[in-house]
């Protein structure tokens, strides 16, 4: 290594290793980066900025975006909330309990992950329609899914429940149990154990999962476009508007609402990594 | 911040102190929500798929334009997937091996992709090299296209898949620590010999979960790839967007045969996935003490 010492010192703190390839593997890490994320990321900004605040706020004012803004954000909003509970129940039942299958229930999980959006999109309608397997039995007792706001919650919820069952499930299989057999030998009961032991201690991770639903949710497309039904004002996602700006070839319409979708998921995140900063720091640990 | 996908499932501790009652109501209401929202459109893809017999369903996957989507989502895949192999191995050695200004910045900025809607990056590399985009007029002057062709895709499915190895790999070789590495120099190995003999028999099983999860990504991605493609048929038209286009015209057997290709890809994703997790250990507690980035 023939970099000077002062230069090794401003760039390589504290540490200087005796191992190899510090300068290329940070080096490629960069440039990639900024090729991939960077430079579209500063791309995408200044094509939304380029005729002034103005025309920006303008363009992510109209009627038709913020009705897509509103049923984007309160179906993502429901979504995560569903993935919450239905999250935790599963977690729970993975952590706690032994039965048969359990490692196939584990690794089922991960569906929504590993099932293209596209597929899990048109599977979902055709099992909601009025004629699928389950929307037959809803729609003649007035429970539309398919086409409506529902649908898009069904969706989204399908593509987020993993979020919630990563975060949860480690936590609570750490969780020692003698405090709650202390609970339950005083005469705690099953609701009084997880109120007040269960509940306070997984809070923060299933918030973590709740966001991280919240923010895949609403930046979602591939699996919410087949149900939604994609009625301007009703039924449209921001997403969706993204594309039928862009087909429109309204380039700065199209990039205004993409940078203001990007802007809630990067607030989402970076209050996510406040929140485990800050529990980090109150716990002890090193960050 | 974890990994989002971490998948570790450690022994049962048994809670002597819930009813039998309430266990049973548990475990029987979880699978049943587990039946009806996750297997139940999974068996609806092949049910769908096979509604009128195996004939028409080989049929629809020997068409011409289902084979040309097969065979481009793979050739995405195959140069999307070792390019991120290749950068999250130097992204982790970087940041697990040495310490340097903006390492944290470094770490967050990684996870970007994760939080950025498929759409909205699709519609950043448009504006990147789209006609009216940075570079698009460059482009067209030397004839090169990147949007609505093959590379845009490429770009895209590179740019969905971006965190998912380095996000495997930095918390794993964080653990891990550098001692062995060390010692290979003192002996006086070089730096292709240490990588070689050291450092990649250490992180194999980390470095292939991450690699199954960005390919089984790449194959399936939608949004990204549907706004840079052009649906071209035949040309620009990957097996998600073939799905999309056979579904809306209406030729449903087609569209659910198709779609019966991914979600065996998905399904087999799955199995490796907890195959590895079994065998190797990766994604089970030991290292969760150092999860700290």
């Amino acid at each position: 290594m023939a970099r000077r010492p002062a230069v090794r010192s401003l760039i390589q703190l504290k540490r200087s290793s005796p191992l190899p390839g510090f300068r290329f593997s940070l080096g490629f890490t960069w440039l990639y980066l900024t090729l991939i994320v960077l430079l579209p990321l500063a791309a995408i900004i200044t094509r939304s900025l380029r005729g002034g605040s103005a025309q920006f706020l303008h363009a992510i004012s109209t009627p038709r975006v913020e009705a897509a803004f509103r049923v984007t954000l309160a179906s993502a909003l429901l979504a995560s909330a569903v993935a919450a509970v239905f999250g935790f129940l599963v977690a729970w039942v993975l952590a706690r309990y032994n039965f048969p299958g359990r490692r196939i229930v584990d690794a089922l999980i991960d569906l929504p992950f590993a099932l293209p959006t596209a597929v899990a999109g048109i599977s979902l309608t055709s099992l909601y329609s009025e004629k699928g397997w389950i929307g037959r039995f809803l729609d003649p007792r007035g429970i539309h899914v398919a086409f409506t706001q529902t649908g898009i919650v069904l969706a989204m919820s399908f593509v987020s429940l993993p979020f919630v069952v990563r975060s949860v499930q480690p936590v609570l299989e750490e969780i020692d149990t003698a405090m709650e057999e202390a609970a339950a030998s005083l005469g705690a009961n099953d609701w009084q154990v997880f109120a007040r032991i269960l509940a306070p201690v997984s809070l923060p991770a299933l918030v973590t999962g709740a966001a991280l639903a919240f923010a895949r949710a609403a930046g979602e497309y591939g699996s919410v476009i087949f149900i939604a039904g994609n009625m301007p004002m009703k039924t449209e996602i921001a997403a969706l508007l993204v594309v039928t700006k862009l087909e429109e070839y309204d380039y700065t319409g199209a990039s205004a609402i993409a940078v203001a979708m990007l802007a809630l998921s990067f607030v989402v995140m970076l209050s996510l990594n406040l929140l485990q900063w800050r529990l980090q720091r109150k716990e002890g640990k090193r960050i | 911040m974890k990994s989002l996908v971490q998948p570790r499932i450690g022994p049962v501790r048994r809670s002597s102190h819930t009813t039998t009652m309430t266990r049973v109501f548990l475990v029987v209401a979880a699978l049943s929500f587990v039946a009806l929202f996750l297997v139940l459109p999974l068996v609806a893809v092949f049910a769908q798929a096979f509604a009128h017999g195996w004939r028409i369903y080989v049929d629809a996957i020997r068409q011409k334009d289902v084979l040309a989507a097969l065979h481009l989502t793979l050739l995405v895949a195959a140069i999307a997937v070792p390019l991120n192999v290749v950068f999250g191995i130097a992204a982790s050695w970087a940041i697990t091996r040495f310490d340097f200004i903006g390492k944290n910045l470094l770490v967050s900025l990684i996870d970007i992709p994760l939080a950025v809607s498929p759409v909205v990056a699709g519609l950043m590399y448009i504006e990147l090299f789209g006609l009216h985009g940075w570079l698009g007029p460059w482009l067209s002057q030397h004839n090169l296209r990147i949007v609505f062709a093959v590379p845009g895709l490429v770009l895209a499915t590179i740019f969905v898949t971006f965190p998912f190895v380095a996000r495997e790999l930095i918390p794993f070789m964080q653990a891990q620590g550098s001692d062995e590495e060390e010692a290979a120099v003192v002996l006086g190995a070089g730096g292709w010999s240490i990588f070689w003999r050291v450092t990649l028999p250490n992180i194999k099983w980390a470095l292939l979960y991450g690699t199954i999860l960005a390919a089984s990504r790449s194959i399936g991605e939608f949004g990204a790839v549907s706004v840079l493609s052009g649906h071209i048929r035949g040309r620009t038209v990957t097996l998600p967007l073939e799905v999309e286009m056979l579904y809306n015209e209406y030729n449903f057997t087609a569209a659910f045969a198709a779609a019966s290709l991914l979600s065996l890809a998905a399904v087999i994703t799955l199995i490796v996935k907890k195959a590895i997790e079994l065998i190797s250990g990766v994604h089970t507690p030991p290292y969760k003490e150092d999860f700290a980035e």
